[in-house]
């Protein structure tokens, strides 16, 4: 392989995100600054909130959409996280998937459908999709600071790119898989394309529909804690301090953590599906 | 009856693969659809099939499963679109018009009802019902009231409420059936629509149906893979075999004449004494007594024609009732002048024409009163005697008591 030269795939793919960078990056930059405050904005308001209320808030929705069981797990769960001192970064680390989930359903969902009515869209976007989900996930990080600059945006768009994927594929599973005589029933009776999404492909693939949401926070939450090596802050930004300083009781606690916020965020949505189903 | 022609089918192809033309010409050529499967890689769903559905009228298309039945009834709403060949519905040639025209076509003149019935799960029974309507952007009254009409149409008022999860599978297809009447469209399209019930509902919809279709008067495209059934229901068959119509005519026509052995096949296992009916068996009467004659008139003339008892009828040969030789012989022993007196209603058995004779059987077996045969206006068209059902089932061969 020595007299072959090597294809330069990296310049290339360099070349062009520099370029784009340089094309865009006024763009980005200005919605980044609008996102950012956003982010700054929820964080601080729930900041506001005393503890032990916004505890007693999510304990209760808990409650009423999960039952008793996810209500204890949530509320003797969050009580911890303050009690050892990571209430803060809780807080910090639950806007960024809130805000990183919105935006790839906001994304992804029209996607999906998308995917679902057009054949050739399908073929186009599931290879994309493939590569989007098995390529490395710190990849993403690396182009997200030239657009955004180091911080929060930066780690909620590579969080978006990573935990897409199931928004779109399951949205589009969720409307093909339905039974062909109700698609023919809708026809039948001379549904426009609008009507026939509405009064009948979306409700019926709500549930699945739902499940790739619930998918989606759970990727998000954990590139949400992979994107501290950007700055992002929140849970992630205390087990990287650990890491830097060897510190494995402080990485320990902020990993329990995290495990509390994916389970309680976990069991309630998922909660929200199967009572659709 | 009157012929209009409701839909007229002309020619109609439809292939499904990659090489549509290549396989046309196969089948043309006379090649099977199996062959020309292997050889082009297309699937002839429907090969060249010509018939008029006249208006008013139940057409059954029957065939075994993979005969294109199904396919051959979405092609009539372009729910699959005809391939070649055309279809005009009300003289309007609908494979060429637009996504709009066909939407419209569609909203008002058709509705199906399907085999796995194709509720809406997440719809309650009156928002099943309603669907059409909502689609034709119809106020929420108006279309309230209309699903609740035909609700009650189906005998499911009450059921407004529920899910469909909560239904058996007789009270799901009812409900298929509202929603698809709630539109009051001018033709049903039924795909094996009762294929799916267990035997005694499925005949409970069929005759519901059937008393459906006199009062609502819908022409119907019914698709069956059970001749008992196309028997029943259709006023013509249409049969088919691997996507070619094998013959088209009325129930009898089928069974006299047999296009072919394939035909042939089907016929032979059918059970006569559902086939045949009041009409094919009975006699034709007489002598008869009019209700102006007088008891000593009729007393003569069953008499002279040897008979222990005669029916009374109007001058328009409206059946009144029966009157025995005793009763009349008192009367006129009593000097009564009215015939009408001794007349009774209650010893006779009345059946309309299109009676199928396994339900005369048990009439005849059970008394010795006379079995009346009447049309819709309860004219007296004629009489069933005992021999002539035996002779009836006996014609079969005995496959009737199997």
């Amino acid at each position: 392989m020595n007299n072959i030269p090597a294809i330069p795939l990296g310049e290339w793919v360099e070349s062009s995100l520099d370029w784009l960078t340089d094309v865009l990056s006024p763009l980005t930059r200005a919605a980044s600054a609008v996102v950012e405050t956003g982010i700054d904005n929820l964080v601080d308001l729930l900041l506001i909130i005393p503890p032990w209320i916004l505890i007693l808030i999510i304990a209760g929705v808990a409650w009423k959409v999960a039952g008793r069981n996810v209500m204890f797990l949530a509320l003797f769960g969050f009580l911890f996280v303050w009690n050892i001192g990571l209430w803060e970064p809780t807080v910090a680390t639950i806007s960024l998937v809130f805000f990183a989930t919105i935006l790839a359903v906001l994304l992804g969902v029209p996607l999906g459908i998308l995917a679902a009515l057009s054949d050739g869209f399908y073929a186009f976007i599931k290879p994309v999709l493939d590569f989007m989900q098995t390529m490395p996930a710190f990849v993403y990080l690396i182009p997200a600071i030239p657009f955004f600059g180091l911080g929060p945006v930066s780690a909620v768009f590579a969080t978006v790119i990573f935990a897409v994927p199931p928004a779109i594929r399951l949205t589009a599973l969720g409307i093909r898989q339905i039974d062909i005589e109700l698609i023919e029933a809708a026809d039948a009776f001379g549904t426009t394309t609008m009507q026939k999404l509405v009064k009948v492909q979306i409700p019926l693939a709500l549930p699945t529909i739902l499940a790739g949401v619930n998918q989606t926070i759970m990727l998000s939450l954990s590139m949400v804690v992979i994107a501290a090596m950007i700055g992002a802050g929140g849970l992630g930004g205390e087990v990287w301090r650990a890491i830097q300083r060897l510190r494995p009781g402080q990485g320990f606690e902020a990993g329990m953590a995290v495990v509390i916020v994916a389970m309680v965020l976990d069991r309630i949505t998922q909660n929200i599906y199967r009572k659709k189903q | 009856m009157e012929n209009t022609v409701k839909i007229r089918v002309e020619n109609l192809y439809k292939i499904f693969g990659r090489n549509p033309e290549k396989a046309r010409k196969m089948t043309i050529d006379g090649l099977s659809k199996d062959d020309v499967l292997e050889k082009t890689g297309s699937a002839v769903g429907v090969a060249d099939a010509s018939f008029d559905v006249y208006e008013g009228e139940t057409l059954v298309i029957m065939g075994l499963s993979g005969s294109g039945k199904s396919t051959l009834l979405r092609c009539l709403n372009r729910i699959h679109e005809p391939t070649y060949g055309k279809v005009f519905v009300d003289g309007q040639d609908i494979t060429a018009m637009d996504a709009n025209e066909l939407r419209e076509l569609r909203r008002t003149k058709f509705a199906m009802v399907f085999q796995s019935f194709a509720l809406f799960p997440h719809r309650t029974v009156q928002a099943n019902v309603e669907f059409g309507l909502e689609v034709q952007g119809i106020e929420p009254e108006v279309r309230a009231q209309k699903a609740t009409e035909a609700l009650e149409l189906v005998g499911l008022s009450g059921w407004e409420g529920y899910y469909p999860d909560a239904l058996s599978g007789g009270m799901k297809q009812r409900v298929g059936l509202a929603r698809a009447l709630a539109t009051d469209p001018d033709v049903l399209l039924m795909d094996e629509a009762f294929s799916a019930l267990d035997p005694l509902i499925r005949t409970d919809m069929q005759d519901e149906l059937l008393a459906l279709e006199s009062t609502v008067k819908k022409t119907i495209v019914f698709i069956t893979h059970d001749l008992d059934e196309a028997l029943k229901m259709g006023d013509r068959i249409v049969l088919m075999k691997d996507g070619k119509i094998v013959q088209i005519g009325t129930s009898e026509e089928i069974l006299a004449h047999p296009a072919d052995a394939y035909v042939e096949k089907f016929v032979e296992n059918v059970d006569m004494t559902k086939v045949l009916t009041a009409g094919d068996i009975m006699k034709k009467i007489g002598h008869v007594a009019f209700v102006k004659d007088g008891p000593r008139t009729a007393l003569h003339t069953m008499r002279e024609a040897g008979l222990s008892g005669i029916f009374v009828v109007r001058q328009n040969h409206e059946l009144v009732g029966h009157v025995t030789a005793e009763r009349a012989h008192d009367a006129v022993k009593r000097e009564s002048r009215w015939l009408e007196e001794i007349t009774s209603a209650e010893e006779i058995n009345v059946v309309p024409l299109d009676e199928p004779i396994r339900k005369i059987f048990p009439l005849v077996a059970d008394s010795k009163d006379p079995v009346a045969v009447v049309d819709g206006k309860n004219i007296l068209k004629g009489v069933i005697v005992r021999g002539a059902v035996l002779a009836a089932l006996a014609e079969q061969g005995g496959t009737g008591d199997e």
